[in-house]
């Protein structure tokens, strides 16, 4: 039984893709092993814990339940390209300070969801960045670090603005 | 080599720069830049994959296995039945002489012939993708004989079935303890009050699965293991026993690792197939469960029926605790640390942080047709916490006595240690009396009560709930080693100073994301002088690493710590050695300070330490013909005058019940707790309120909830639910520090402290806001429905 391929073209970070991939792989899983990125993590390969999020034409996805197919004609980021362009340099630096991560494995899809809050919701109350997070599993910190973190860039941001 | 040095060792105490010093992890950096390497980012040339076929049954004969049409799908490499496995990997039993009289049957990597839970591995497949090794296992073709199972704890100790006919009935494990003349000291009590409280079992749910890569090398018969694992020594001494490697040979390496919390430590069957399946493959062969594989195979933990009495006088001086504990584990006490801990623990650890002398206790363990439970982050100490709180309450209730006020009365005073408890367990200092106080304050428990009093006239039914706790940790040789297992109570540093006056810090505990590595950076700095930046360490290798434990039983700070500490003091000495040579002068008036040799009085800088690296190492012709530099130098730690080193602590929660939907809302936490010296608060702040979100969700979500006839019915994140951001409250943490002083550092431990008392502090929450419809829910965890029922309105 042969597997059903299609020629896909798209952009991986700074990377571009072009090739046949089997039609029913995953995007996570293509991302890793067929590219190697390994920092988009599968946790629970049912879209329910968020470690293996990544931005599609900078929407927030789960990699695990999308195909990498369907990611054809669009731009992939993954955790490695935000690193590496400097997008999440301030939410590193505040998660590092704040603590707010043990094991790391849920870091990469929560500071993916961090990003969305500094991008689309500046001025997101405690409340709402819990909320905000809801879908993202993080079994180490209890979460109140995580806030922390969030909260301090969106201050940080709001005092710079004013400034 | 390493001899101690007769010289005077400058102590910490003149350089404590980092202990107590909340700085960064910051060779953590790399996991929030999705540069870490955790298991399943490991790639090998001629890397294939095993996935297992389980039993859909919980309990069942294999009539006939066929494994010939899997063998033939696309991309299958080999197919294995437990014979096959049986061959290279022996089976084993999990018992431990010191619990008296336990009893478990052998256990095989791959079940041959009978599976006795849902999700006990029968075959293995393996591919060259995970991908078409999962396909093939569509093809596995199994006849059954279904048996009758037994999944309740009460029918499985009456013995109706017996799971293993050659140990007659499905008894594990029992233990009596009763204190001279409890019967006359209960009899002769104002109040008794009796409760029953039962559990719900309930797993780890660690972010990263658990995974493992095992490659053979048949050339040399060496066997290196890649696992996301608590404890490599323990496990290289496992895969030599049973794979009849020599220890020597087998090397485990433990890559960053995605959340353990207990889950991690203990010998799991398909984890033992892999390794076995990469020696009769000779290449190496990955393992990773997913998540419906975890919920089924996971250790499960805590599901627990209890009955609890306690016994005290009119003006509410708690007399004596009486406690029955049935608890039920699943077919197999689990290896090597055996299932017979949790239930012991519940026995030690109930009626704890109290001063009375009489104790009475027995405890069963029961064999069930559920997936096997054994140790998982703060081994029983929820159960003791919330059945010795709850009872508390209940006579504070009864008495109409505060239930702060009935604490601070009970509680032993702080000035009364070394105390032996009732239950024979031994404290050598604790703060009960400090840690009630402190909380009191830093929760205006007064203000607090006004506020709930007030509210509840306009119907909002708020509650404040205490939980007192004990918590087991660093551990002695009493906890395993005595009773035969191979699994070290020691751990040990080895500090090299490089020549360009870097430190490398190689320590036998591991990292699981708690800070063990940057609290051993933090000690190493201090204790020889340099900064921070300037050391690397490195865990989780046993070719590299000194011997030792690992991380369980909170003992990573504790006694890892104390290892680099000791190491560190003497390394600085070796350093000074040499610098006093090259610098002509006394020994004893050097110091080192933030990476420079400084003279000792005047604190002047004299030369850096890359300087004595580079003299030592490739200049040693300029030293004195007769002397040999020691630039490594290694320590070990074992704590021995105490069984354990009791930590305490309490904690507050404030909750508020709507009592139309049951639905409880978690307002805020407290902690207040006693973990001796902290090295970095940051990390053990963040251990306690980590603890706390894991002990909420087992008192108000979390289940593994199974049908009579032993299917789980709620096999996915979806389904079983976990603590999410939006339903945790914030929680505020303070600390009383008394130092042990059995080692010089004076750390406990911390990691469990937090779970120790969440479940029991939110339970009586609840119970306090509904304590005005005279109603109390006793069923962990305590779901909306629990509280409709006890409110008679379901």
């Amino acid at each position: 039984m042969s597997e059903a391929m299609m020629h896909v073209h798209f952009q991986v970070n700074e990377e571009v893709v072009d090739q046949e991939i089997k039609v029913r792989r995953h995007l996570v899983d293509f991302l890793r092993e067929d590219l190697g990125l390994t920092g988009s993590h599968l946790g629970c390969e049912h879209g329910v814990c968020g470690a293996c999020q990544v931005l599609i034409d900078g929407v927030l996805v789960r990699g695990c339940l999308s195909l990498a197919v369907a990611a054809h004609g669009k731009i992939v980021q993954t955790i490695e390209g935000l690193t590496e362009d400097g997008s999440l340099k301030q939410l590193q630096a505040a998660f590092l300070k704040h603590n707010a991560f043990q094991c790391g494995f849920c870091s990469s899809g929560m500071l993916l969801s961090a990003l969305t809050i500094v991008k689309d919701y500046p001025q997101a109350t405690r409340e709402e960045i819990r909320e905000l997070i809801s879908g993202n599993y993080c079994r180490c910190t209890g979460y109140q670090s995580i806030v922390d973190a969030i909260e301090s860039v969106l201050q940080e941001n709001a005092n710079n603005s004013l400034g | 080599m390493n001899a101690p040095n007769d010289l005077a060792i400058p102590s910490l105490v003149q350089a404590p720069d980092y202990i107590g010093a909340s700085i960064p992890r910051l060779g953590a950096k790399k996991l929030l830049e999705g540069r870490g390497k955790y298991l399943d980012d490991i790639q090998l040339p001629r890397l294939v994959h095993v996935v297992f076929f389980r039993s859909p049954h919980s309990h069942a004969l294999i009539k006939n296995l066929d494994l010939s049409v899997a063998k033939r799908q696309p991309g299958v490499i080999a197919v294995f039945d437990g014979h096959d496995i049986a061959k290279i990997c022996t089976p084993w039993v999990g018992i431990l002489s010191h619990l008296k009289g336990i009893r478990s049957m052998e256990q095989f990597a791959v079940a041959p012939e009978r599976a006795c839970w849902q999700g006990e591995a029968v075959a293995a497949i393996v591919a060259q993708t995970r991908a078409q090794a999962e396909d093939a296992l569509d093809h596995v073709q199994v006849q059954w004989e279904v048996l009758p199972c037994v999944t309740d704890m009460e029918i499985a100790l009456r013995g109706d079935v017996v799971i293993h006919s050659a140990l007659g009935d499905n008894l594990c494990f029992s233990r009596d303890v009763e204190t001279e003349a409890f019967k006359s000291a209960f009899e002769g009590a104002d109040l008794v009050v009796e409760k029953t409280y039962e559990f719900s079992r309930h797993t780890g749910v660690t972010n990263e699965p658990r995974s493992i890569l095992a490659d053979y090398n048949p050339s040399q018969d060496t066997l290196t293991v890649y696992h996301s694992t608590q404890a490599p020594h323990m496990m290289q001494d496992i895969f030599s026993r049973h794979l009849k490697i020599p220890e020597s040979s087998v090397r485990v390496i433990c890559p960053d690792v995605g959340g353990s919390f207990g889950i991690k430590v203990h010998v799991y069957p398909d984890e033992m197939a892999t390794a076995a399946i990469a020696v009769i493959l000779k290449r190496p062969v990955k393992f990773v469960a997913d998540r419906i594989e975890s919920f089924l195979t996971d250790i499960h933990a805590r599901e627990h029926k209890i009955n609890i009495k306690l016994a005290c006088s009119k003006v509410g001086d708690i007399i004596g605790f009486e406690l029955r504990d049935l608890t039920g584990i699943g077919p197999y006490s689990v290896y090597p640390r055996t299932s017979g801990i949790e239930g012991n623990q519940v026995v030690n650890l109930t009626g704890g942080p109290y001063r009375h002398r009489h104790y009475k206790a027995h405890l069963d363990v029961v064999f069930t047709n559920k997936n096997v439970t054994c140790q998982y982050r703060a081994v029983g100490h929820p159960i003791a916490v919330a059945v010795t709180e709850g009872i508390v309450d209940e006579a504070a209730r009864q008495l109409g006595i505060d239930p702060l006020e009935f604490r601070q009365r009970n509680v032993i005073p702080d000035d009364q240690y070394p105390y032996t408890a009732a239950s024979g367990i031994k404290f050598e200092k604790l703060s009960h009396q400090q840690c009630l106080e402190k909380l009191k304050t830093l929760m205006d428990y007064d203000d607090l009560r006004a506020e709930q009093s007030h509210l509840r006239q306009r119907g909002v039914y708020r509650g404040i709930g205490l939980a007192a706790m004990i918590e087991v940790t660093n551990p002695s040789p009493a906890f395993y080693g005595v009773g035969g297992a191979r699994i070290s109570a020691q751990d040990g540093a080895t500090l090299r100073l490089d020549p360009m006056g870097v430190l490398n810090v190689m320590v036998s505990v591991t990292e699981q994301g708690q800070g063990s590595e940057a609290i051993f950076a933090q000690i190493a700095a201090s204790s020889v002088g340099v900064t921070v930046e300037n050391v690397r360490v490195m865990t989780g290798d046993t070719a590299v690493t000194p011997y030792g434990g690992g991380t369980w039983a909170s003992r990573g700070a504790g006694i890892g710590g104390e290892a680099v500490l000791q190491a560190g003091k003497v390394l600085k000495a070796h350093i000074l050695e040499i610098a006093a040579l090259i610098l002509d002068r006394t020994q004893q008036k050097l110091d080192i300070k933030a990476n420079q040799v400084v003279d000792r009085l005047s604190g002047e800088s004299l030369m850096p330490l890359s300087e004595v690296g580079r003299v030592a190492y490739f200049r040693p012709d300029t030293l004195p013909m007769n002397y040999q530099s020691e630039l490594t130098v290694t320590r070990h730690y074992t704590p021995r005058e105490y069984g354990f080193t009791f930590t305490n602590g309490i904690q507050a929660a404030w909750v508020e019940v709507d009592v139309e939907t049951g639905f409880v809302t978690l307002l805020k936490h407290w902690c207040v707790e006693d973990c001796g010296t902290i090295i970095n608060p940051t990390l053990v702040d963040e251990q306690i309120r980590g603890g706390i979100v894991q002990g909420i969700g087992g008192a108000l979500f979390e289940e593994c909830l199974y049908s009579e006839d032993g299917q789980l019915l709620n096999g996915s994140m979806a389904d079983y639910l976990v603590p999410m951001a939006t339903e945790m409250p914030d929680i505020v943490i303070s600390h009383v520090q008394t130092p042990t002083r059995g080692s010089e550092l004076g750390a406990k431990g911390v990691g469990e402290a937090g779970t120790a008392g969440a479940p029991g502090a939110v339970m009586n929450a609840i119970n306090d806001a509904l304590s005005p419809f005279g109603v109390s829910v006793t069923q962990q965890p305590h779901t909306p429905q629990q509280i409709l029922k006890a409110l008679g309105r379901v």
